[in-house]
């Protein structure tokens, strides 16, 4: 009983560390998201192109896809586009977007540089809809499951060994 | 010479203007009821600005944090009471966007414990005083002198005087 009374303090000191321990391998800039397994969020957004596809809550239901938050002005942006150029032209994978508080005009003549890897985008001038995703910062990538429901989020550009250890696997298992 | 005087004490105030720390609630996010503004302040200093992390919404520059004012006045402004206004944007950025954890189970640890170990701490210090004290009350002393030590304190005694 004694011997038990001496050990606990190291005990709870081992307990306090571990705790500590695994809070630090944690990124601290990665906010967990609080939507995931929810459906995505009522919305409808004006198409950013003149093809008319605009972006809404109906639109993404039906199968297994991504949609990709992004802004012209964002740089991380740019290192993740010819992911999502690949994701989309060789993997078949369907790419829709929310084009995050942009100038049109920018938005255009970027995707006219580096290609367009989206199905449809939706123009988020004012950042409103953004909110209601819990987007707090571009890009961010939310992968949909055929019942139109959000399974994971990425946060900071898609990266191409996220793709191959998480994304596509998740992607062909949503498709069942 | 008092141009000159007025110019100084122009640059004066102007420097003093801007030592003043800036703030972040831009004129014309500010609504014209004092009391849902007023409300409007408490809550954006309940609200964690996820761009810098380690700001409120009130004091952070962030254009996502204006964006987030401008919500929760919008919010007021619908009818919203506070904790509501709380709710709405915790539903989209989780318990995370709150800069006072909610007490629920999987924050317990948080919340208590610093308490439990605090309490297991005084506890401990608690049982070696009474230890150490029961010890003394029982006459507990040191082991009395040896033949050899009792002669050397002898010696050393002798050699003082």
């Amino acid at each position: 009983m004694r011997r038990l009374i001496y050990i606990l303090p190291l005990v709870l000191f081992v307990v306090l560390a571990g705790y500590f321990a695994v809070g630090l391998t944690r990124d601290p800039s990665v906010v967990p998201s609080a939507l995931i397994d929810k459906p995505v969020p009522e919305f409808a957004l004006p198409p950013l192109l003149n093809d008319g596809k605009g972006l809404a809550t109906s639109d993404l239901k039906g199968q297994v896809q991504l949609v990709n938050v992004f802004a012209s002005w964002c740089v991380p942006c740019r290192v993740e586009h010819p992911v999502l150029m690949r994701l989309a032209r060789e993997q078949g994978v369907t790419v829709k977007a929310i084009n995050y508080k942009d100038k049109p005009e920018d938005a255009v003549r970027w995707l006219n540089q580096g290609g367009n890897p989206y199905a449809a985008i939706g123009a988020d001038q004012d950042g409103t809809v953004s909110i209601d995703w819990g987007v707090y910062g571009v890009p961010e990538t939310y992968v949909i499951d055929a019942e139109g429901r959000i399974r994971y989020k990425v946060v900071g550009p898609v990266m191409p060994d996220e793709v191959e250890r998480t994304i596509l696997p998740l992607i062909r298992e949503l498709q069942g | 010479m008092r141009a000159h005087l007025r110019t100084s004490l122009a640059a004066l105030l102007l420097s003093l203007s801007l030592a003043l720390p800036a703030l972040a609630v831009q004129p014309d996010e500010v609504l014209k009821d004092p009391a849902m503004e007023a409300r409007a302040r408490e809550i954006s200093k309940e609200l964690r600005c996820l761009v810098c992390q380690n700001q409120s919404i009130d004091d952070s520059n962030a254009p996502l944090a204006r964006d987030l004012r401008v919500l929760v006045r919008q919010r007021l402004v619908a009818g919203d009471d506070n904790s509501g206004v709380l709710e709405y944007v915790t539903a989209r950025y989780g318990d995370y966007v709150l800069l006072r954890p909610p007490f629920k189970a999987s924050t317990y640890v948080l919340w208590i414990g610093p308490a439990v170990v605090l309490l297991l701490g005084g506890i401990g210090a608690a049982l070696f005083l009474r230890g150490r004290q029961r010890a003394v009350a029982g006459g507990e002393t040191a082991a009395p002198l040896t033949p050899e030590e009792r002669q050397r304190l002898d010696r050393l005694l002798r050699e003082d005087t």
